[in-house]
């Protein structure tokens, strides 16, 4: 093996890390670095407060807490401040959009154009809501090599019926990074909006929602080194703005009378309830985190592990992998089945040398009809993930071959 | 040799007894362990005097799944369907012979899930 050292070596910053694990299931949610953890038992030990309305100096701290970890959120994906919109996770964004944008744009006849390669929570939003609004759901087919095509694209919105187009950033199974700027682009151009579901992208590559140009744009903190508990809603202003509220309730009225209320400002009138405070507070030192490294060493760290982890998996006997070959286009996802043994299996074994891999759809059941297999064992990465993690992974999988008596 | 997959669970992994489909059949049932994809089907044959005469299990899913389904078609032929129709978790696990932890239970019982689907239409799981 040539011994050449990952770009990153970071991993003494994760307690957890230091069981012994090698945790390839970042895909899933990622671990989290002393400063997010220290971040959120900080804001319970000294700022806890309910935020936007007391009065006194420790509801103060709380709210600078929060709305300051909105505003490094924010520039740390290229967003407007106003136009970024705490969620319990990217699941609950999506719906927003399906029903706040979706009730008043989505009429009989429409259609909403989503992909094969979908995680469950940006189809079954789309689903419910063309159910509602009598309009039609349409897949986007994903290549051999697991990339869409932008020429199958353009046919679809050919029609004039595409009001909505939602894609995934990165697939979660297959690791394909799809062109988001210009299938935004493309949606727009034929009058439809554009949703990019980013939640396996942001904790991996640069992303400027800006740049990208979608009306809508999706992520999840847990996945990007942050809590659970908190997603992201980054959205065009005109939109938000013209949107009718998703959750009713307190902090996000402006006046309340006994038939109807009108609406808080923007990033408020989509925040009912009290929000997750300390996740926010946690996902601002998340992003603190990651922006110290720069997201362009992440993406070259996640790369260059991608990489070694498709040169070493070939070398076992019956592996197959899948997705996109050209790492240019191949985020820090490696989904894979050995033959003879199916990936729950392999996953157990993986789990009894310390190896956390994932076995089985992936929430993506479209995508494993279409690929023509029941299941994967899948791999992923992040930033303390090093070589010795994808050794200790092809050395438990050696092991299962041994164990099956392949 | 394995604590786990034991020999005689990897060779009814690997040469599963009463597989396929029967047609044809007087109960069905098909079922999926809806967390992690794997699926199982059986086709039985029940005579006049209600004893299941053939069975026939199909689909797909890990060693344990699969081995479950094998070693359990062995017994279940030959007994009346409404015993069958009463065999609760413990009859399989014990079947199995290994030691099985909480993130594989579904994987052993889904086979008797399905059982008691054909046999009594509610496919609830085996407690």
């Amino acid at each position: 093996m040539t011994q050449v050292a990952s770009p990153l070596d970071v991993r003494a910053d994760f307690p957890l890390l230091g069981r012994g694990f090698a945790y390839l299931d970042s895909a899933a949610t990622s671990q989290k670095p002393e400063e997010v953890i220290a971040a959120i038992d900080s804001y319970y030990r000294r700022s806890n407060a309910n935020i936007h309305r007391g009065v006194y100096a420790l509801a103060q701290e709380a709210t600078d807490l929060f709305e300051g970890a909105r505003e490094r959120v924010a520039a740390f994906v290229g967003g407007e401040t106003a136009c970024t919109i705490f969620t319990r996770n990217a699941t609950e964004a999506i719906n927003l959009v399906a029903y706040a944008w979706g009730g008043e744009h989505l009429r009989e006849g429409d259609e909403v154009l989503i992909t094969h390669m979908e995680h469950h929570s940006n189809i079954v939003p789309w689903q419910l809501l063309c159910r509602r609004q009598g309009a039609k759901l349409r897949y986007l087919h994903v290549s051999g090599d697991g990339r869409l095509s932008l020429d199958e694209l353009d046919e679809a919105l050919s029609g004039g019926r595409v009001k909505m187009v939602a894609v995934a950033h990165v697939s979660n199974v297959l690791g394909t990074i799809n062109p988001v700027a210009e299938i935004a682009a493309r949606a727009r151009a034929a009058g439809a909006a554009s949703l990019i579901d980013g939640s396996q992208a942001v904790p991996q590559l640069p992303v400027n929602v800006s740049e990208i140009g979608a009306d809508f744009y999706v992520w999840t903190g847990h996945k990007a080194l942050g809590p659970t508990g908190i997603g992201v809603l980054n959205g065009r202003r005109e939109l938000l703005e013209s949107m009718p509220p998703f959750l009713g309730g307190g902090d996000m009225i402006a006046t309340v009378g006994f038939d109807s209320s009108t609406w808080n400002e923007l990033p408020w009138k989509f925040e009912a309830g009290t929000s997750p405070i300390a996740e926010g507070v946690g996902l601002g030192a998340a992003v603190d985190y990651l922006a110290a490294i720069g997201m362009e060493a992440v993406r070259a760290h996640e790369r260059e592990l991608t990489g070694y982890t498709l040169e070493r998996l070939a070398e076992i006997e019956g592996l197959r992998t899948f997705g996109p070959s050209d790492l240019d286009h191949r985020g820090g996802v490696v989904s894979f089945e050995v033959e003879g043994i199916h990936p729950h299996d392999l996953a157990e074994i993986c789990d009894r040398e310390g190896v956390c891999i994932r076995a089985g759809h992936h929430c993506a059941q479209p995508l494993m009809r279409e690929m023509g297999i029941p299941a994967t064992a899948r791999a992923s990465f992040h930033v303390y993930n090093s070589r010795a993690d994808v050794d200790r992974l092809v050395h438990a999988l050696q092991t299962a071959r041994e164990v099956f008596e392949l | 040799m394995d604590d786990f997959y034991r020999d005689y669970i990897l060779d009814h992994y690997k040469n599963p007894r009463n597989f396929g489909t029967l047609e044809p059949h007087d109960l069905e049932h098909h079922d999926v362990n809806p967390l992690c994809g794997d699926e199982l089907g059986v086709h039985l044959v029940v005579d006049e005097e209600g004893t299941i005469t053939d069975l026939r299990f199909h689909g797909q899913g890990c060693a344990i799944s699969q081995a479950s389904a094998s070693i359990a078609s062995e017994e279940l032929i030959g007994m009346k369907a409404d015993q069958a129709a009463a065999l609760g978790a413990a009859w399989v696990i014990d079947l199995l012979g290994i030691d099985i932890s909480p993130t594989r239970r579904k994987c052993a019982l889904l086979s008797l899930k399905v059982m008691r689907g054909a046999t009594t239409g509610d496919a609830s799981w085996p407690e």
